[in-house]
């Protein structure tokens, strides 16, 4: 049902550090990987050998240039983004079938494929771009969370988290349950100050982004240039000097010792 | 915002259809037999023309059903419901006026009315409430497409100066819609800074791209060629729409011939001004795209 449930027992996400992310799109490949096998229809590919590939991706890393007001070394920061989960879910609230809903169990924001009718307005309703119409199944396409690993029991116990996070090479990402302050993801967040993207739009993401810490900084001023010590040239270059200076069109250079 | 010719068709014609049949309800032109015959084909043809358009914009048609479950929260299901009650609504009032002259049922044309326009009304708010497009998110729009759908609904209706009165109005309140609507996206203060949270250490400009390829979210909402024209399009669409309509009806005198050319006019007018809707639409996601 799109009515949003009032609260939620759990409130499970991500935690994405922008400090720590390098940019490698590891997360991006897990995912595609994992949710084109399991959880509903394939994340399709179309012309994938062709001259204009496109297809369906749940995660997406973005790399932008920071350059800081005070005139400091710009910085280029690694922005991978999916569904934030929100807690006020306009792509829920929109959706005519009842095909988008927010589990009240565990706050996760899950697509009924069996009802999407894939009218694409829960993606227009979306600041984020975190909905995907896949060309091949017609139905709208999102972040499970990995629904199908979180508590998946035939799973590894280190393995049961999303793929994403599972994959991250410079632990960059983090799973948890908001809801609890003690959880790892809240304390993380309290500790580093944790941002919601576009918090004008009133969607209330769980999901969390950690700034990029500041950048070190000269805290001294950089030592003198160093003073010419050769004065005058000597030996066979100084005599090449002086012979190239006295033939024709040659200047008649001041000398190094004349310079100082 | 990608101007699919689906939801312009959808959005055009069964804003037209449900207009005349705010018009019928009420007992405008208040023809019977074969007359009433004309008027109710072309309300129904219009409005349920355009309904069938707005299914070629879904990409999962066999599900469309369910689409009439959710009218607690969702006004697409709101609108879809509307617009199958409002047709079955001016059912007995058709058939009565048309095989047997009678107005037996003609108490029934006012509650169809005040149906008509609610789901004209329900159509705009599927935009009006997207706060992701601030171009559509603000009063104005649900009061253009009434208006637009009564005014046209006048002009089939075959009242000629009540209509010609009407698109001058709309054609006003249509030139206020594209000059607010052009500050809406820098009054949400929705950027680039604001879209990463990097605002607070400076400047943020794109480095590269998530991706290469063109995806959905490119293709559906990051649609910038119509912007290009916007202003030849908005002189165009107000020459069709209301001045050569407004100047035929107001001061020619009325006869069927003025009126189908009026008609005609007007049609055009919609439909490029609908295009310009949709394309000069901007949504926030195109933030995390944008160059610079």
């Amino acid at each position: 049902m799109t009515k949003m449930p009032a609260t939620t027992a759990k409130k499970l996400g991500l935690v994405i550090d922008l400090d720590t992310c390098v940019g490698c799109h590891g997360c991006v490949t897990a995912c595609k990987g994992w949710n084109t096998q399991n959880y509903g229809a394939p994340l399709s590919d179309i012309d994938a050998y062709g001259a204009d590939p496109e297809g369906t991706f749940l995660n997406r890393v973005f790399s932008y240039n920071v350059q800081p007001d005070d005139g400091g070394a710009a910085q280029t920061i690694h922005f991978p983004k999916s569904c934030l989960h929100c807690e006020d879910a306009p792509c829920v609230t929109v959706c005519p079938t009842g095909a988008s809903y927010k589990r009240a169990e565990d706050g996760i924001v899950l697509v009924n494929e069996d009802r999407c009718i894939g009218c694409g307005l829960c993606a227009w309703s979306c600041p984020y771009g975190a909905r995907e119409l896949d060309q091949d199944a017609g139905v709208m396409k999102k972040c499970t969370l990995c629904v199908d690993r979180i508590y998946n029991e035939n799973l590894p116990e280190e393995d049961r988290e999303p793929a994403c996070v599972r994959t991250c090479p410079s632990n960059a990402r983090h799973f948890g349950d908001f809801a609890d302050p003690d959880s790892a993801v809240s304390k993380l967040v309290a500790e580093r100050g944790g941002i919601d993207l576009m918090p004008e739009q009133g969607t209330r993401p769980v999901n969390q982004y950690l700034p990029p810490r500041p950048k070190d900084t000269l805290d001294k001023t950089p030592p003198p240039q160093l003073q010419t010590v050769a004065t005058e040239a000597k030996g066979f270059l100084g005599w090449l000097d002086k012979a190239l200076d006295a033939l024709p069109g040659g200047e008649k250079t001041e000398t190094a010792k004349e310079r100082l | 915002m990608h101007p699919a010719p689906s939801v312009i068709v959808f959005t055009a014609l069964s804003g037209l259809g449900f207009g005349l049949f705010m018009w019928l309800g009420l007992g405008f032109p208040g023809f019977t037999g074969m007359a009433a015959f004309g008027s109710y084909f072309i309300a129904y043809a219009f409005s349920v023309g355009g309904l069938l358009a707005s299914t070629y914009h879904l990409a999962n048609r066999k599900n469309a059903i369910y689409s009439f479950s959710q009218w607690q929260t969702s006004w697409l299901s709101r609108e879809g419901i509307l617009a199958v009650v409002t047709l079955l609504v001016f059912a007995p009032v058709a058939i009565a006026q048309i095989f047997f002259q009678s107005d037996a049922w003609n108490w029934l044309g006012p509650i169809g009315s005040a149906l008509a326009l609610a789901t004209v009304f329900a159509t705009s708010m599927i935009y009006t409430q997207l706060k992701t497009i601030p171009r559509w998110n603000m009063p104005l729009t649900p009061v253009l497409f009434l208006l637009y759908a009564v005014a046209g609904g006048a002009l089939l209706a075959m009242q000629a100066k009540v209509a010609g009165v009407l698109i001058l109005i709309l054609v006003a309140l249509q030139w206020a819609a594209w000059m607010m609507g052009d500050r809406r996206f820098a009054d949400t203060g929705t950027t680039k800074g604001t879209a990463t949270g990097l605002d607070r250490i400076g400047t943020v400009t794109t480095f590269e791209s998530a991706h290469t390829a063109r995806n959905y979210i490119l293709d559906e909402m990051v649609h910038i060629v119509g912007r290009k024209h916007s202003e030849k399009l908005r002189m165009i669409s107000t020459i069709f729409l209301g001045v050569i309509p407004v100047l035929m009806l107001l001061l020619l005198p009325a006869n069927m011939f003025v009126a189908i050319l009026a008609l005609v006019s007007h049609l055009v007018g919609v439909f490029a001004s609908r295009w310009l809707f949709f394309a000069e639409a901007e949504h926030v996601v195109g933030t995390y795209y944008a160059r610079g």
